[in-house]
């Protein structure tokens, strides 16, 4: 069971929230000077990191608000994403 | 290679069981080989073995960073099965099914095969409609998936009996005679033993840590055990694609997630066929040989490498099987493990080149023991031509880049 900290409710069970994903995955500013490759890979392929990631993190059955963390893929260690004060995304 | 006969049973059995050959060596690994096959699960030992016995190649080697098998092969719930929607997936899983039929026969290798049949609930209005639609694409090609109603599932599972306030009642099934349970250890043994009664080299305890590549060429591996020479190299390591692929540079449109299983104790047989709960994204559920009742559902809903599950998909899908079964509140759970999946994108295989020649990859996605004798016929086929068995050319790569997705996402989850 992971325990996510959310930065206004504090650390609720993992049913309480959805995994935004990857959140260093950013939309490419004007994606019309992409060619098709660098395209596909925004639309589709993943970083899929072994170790410590970046995500987005919904609140969706508490607060509703989405921040970020970083959680460790293989240990479920959760720590605050580097810099970011409880970043609240 | 020893065969396996009734005579040899006997003989052996005169002898105390004390001659039996070992079912594969365990050579050391060469300095070079024709093709590499990177993970020993059945997708890459089932490779090696339709290298060598449908394109004669045979100075291969598999490369196991653990023991053969010993990652999903060896952790899934051993359902195989064809029901699928889309017209590229229905002759590609068939096939993987013919394929089963016959295995134990071509590989001389008692796989259990026991075609029990599965049965699918229908509960809501929408299933029943993915249900038809897909009937409908199966019958096309030959494949017996049919819907019938709550007398003939009374009649195969005797000991149904829902809940009177169910939240979503059960208004019929959809049943796949066809659907089969085939023991996970005896494919991957089997293909092993196979393949290196051929002359593949099979290396356990050998993990690969770099893929060498010169001039848009794969040239070999990195191993554990010093450097390998390749011109071909082939991945099928479920669960750690995007690792082993990163080690050359490639990036995959799939995201790593674990899947659980549980299982009971050992009952007295009570359930012939395989029953899937709450449709296609929910719990599903057998009796194994043994007599334990065997349970699993969707993925933990984000990215893990951890190889064990959280407790929350165990109450849900706890809470579903005791809807339908009641009788089975007074079960004991006996073991619970997780392996991790490779889901791709659109819920479809791929088996593909890649942009760096002589690099192939098999990524067997959400349920890959199905799919294991036919993605690996089609990826050794992949691997000896250099382009795709008709029955896989949709599975490759460049449908990401084409827009010809096989969305498969809702019905393939997992089993
Ligand atoms: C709980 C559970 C239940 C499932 N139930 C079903 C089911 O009922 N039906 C179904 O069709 N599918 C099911 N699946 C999915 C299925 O198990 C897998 O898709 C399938 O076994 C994949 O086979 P494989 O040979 O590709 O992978 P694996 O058997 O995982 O083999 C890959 C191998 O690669 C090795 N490897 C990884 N990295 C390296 C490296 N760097 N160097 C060398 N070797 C490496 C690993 O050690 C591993 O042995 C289930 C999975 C799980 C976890
Ligand atoms: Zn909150």
């Amino acid at each position: 069971m992971l325990l996510i900290p959310c930065p206004y409710c504090g650390e609720r069970n993992e049913h309480e929230f959805v995994c935004g994903g990857d959140a260093e995955r950013m939309r490419p500013p004007s994606p019309q000077d992409l060619d098709d490759a660098a395209w596909q890979d925004y639309l589709y392929n993943n970083t899929n990191a072994k170790g410590w990631v970046r995500e987005r993190w919904w609140h969706v059955l508490g607060c509703g608000r989405w921040f970020e963390i970083e959680r460790h893929t293989v240990a479920h260690a959760i720590r605050q994403p580097e810099g970011s004060g409880g970043s609240d995304g | 290679m020893q065969r396996y006969s009734i005579f040899s049973l006997a003989r052996n059995a005169l002898s105390h069981h004390r001659n039996w050959q070992r079912a594969w060596r365990s050579p050391a690994p060469k300095a070079r080989y024709n093709a590499v096959i990177i993970g020993g699960g059945g997708h890459g030992l089932g490779t090696a073995h339709y290298l060598a016995t449908e394109h004669g190649l045979t100075n291969i080697a598999v490369l196991e960073k653990g023991w053969i098998g010993g990652g999903n092969t060896g952790r899934n719930t051993m359902t195989v099965r064809s029901n699928f929607l889309r017209e590229a997936s229905v002759p590609f899983h068939e096939h993987s099914l013919d394929l089963y039929r016959q295995l134990s026969r071509e590989l001389n290798f008692n796989t259990m095969t026991n075609e029990r049949g599965m049965i699918t609930f229908i509960q809501s209005s929408a299933v029943n409609r993915i249900a038809m639609q897909m009937a409908n694409t199966m019958h096309i090609y030959g494949a017996d998936y049919r819907v019938i109603g709550l007398d003939e599932v009374r009649r195969r599972i005797p000991i149904f009996e829902p809940a009177e306030d169910m939240r979503m009642p059960i208004h019929g099934a959809v049943y796949q005679p066809r659907a089969s349970m085939v023991r996970h250890d005896a494919v991957a043994w089997g293909f092993a033993r196979s393949a290196d009664a051929r002359g593949a080299d099979i290396i356990q305890n050998c993990e690969v840590t770099g893929i060498l590549r010169e001039g848009g060429r794969v040239t070999g591996v990195e191993t554990t055990r010093g450097v390998i020479h390749a011109d071909k190299v082939g991945m099928a390591v479920a669960g750690h694609g995007s690792v082993v692929a990163g080690m050359a540079g490639i990036r995959l449109p799939i995201v790593t997630q674990p899947l659980q299983a549980w299982v009971s104790e050992p009952i007295k047989p009570v359930l012939d066929e395989i029953v899937v709960i709450r449709s296609y994204f929910g719990t599903y559920l057998m009796q194994s040989d043994k007599g334990e009742i065997v349970v699993g559902q969707g993925c933990d809903p984000y990215p893990s490498y951890a190889q064990r599950g959280t407790f929350p998909i165990i109450e849900d899908a706890t809470t579903a099987m005791l809807e339908v079964f009641p009788s089975f509140r007074r079960l004991k759970l006996l073991r619970h493990w997780a392996g991790m999946l490779d889901m791709v994108y659109d819920g479809s295989p791929v088996i593909s080149r890649t942009d760096l020649k002589g690099f192939y990859v098999d990524l067997a996605g959400s349920g890959g023991f199905k799919t294991t004798p036919a993605a690996a016929r089609t990826f050794a086929h992949l691997i000896a031509r250099d382009e795709p068995h008709p029955l896989a050319a949709a599975y490759e790569l460049n449908r990401f880049s084409n827009g010809q997705l096989i969305p498969e996402g809702g019905v393939s989850a997992n089993r």
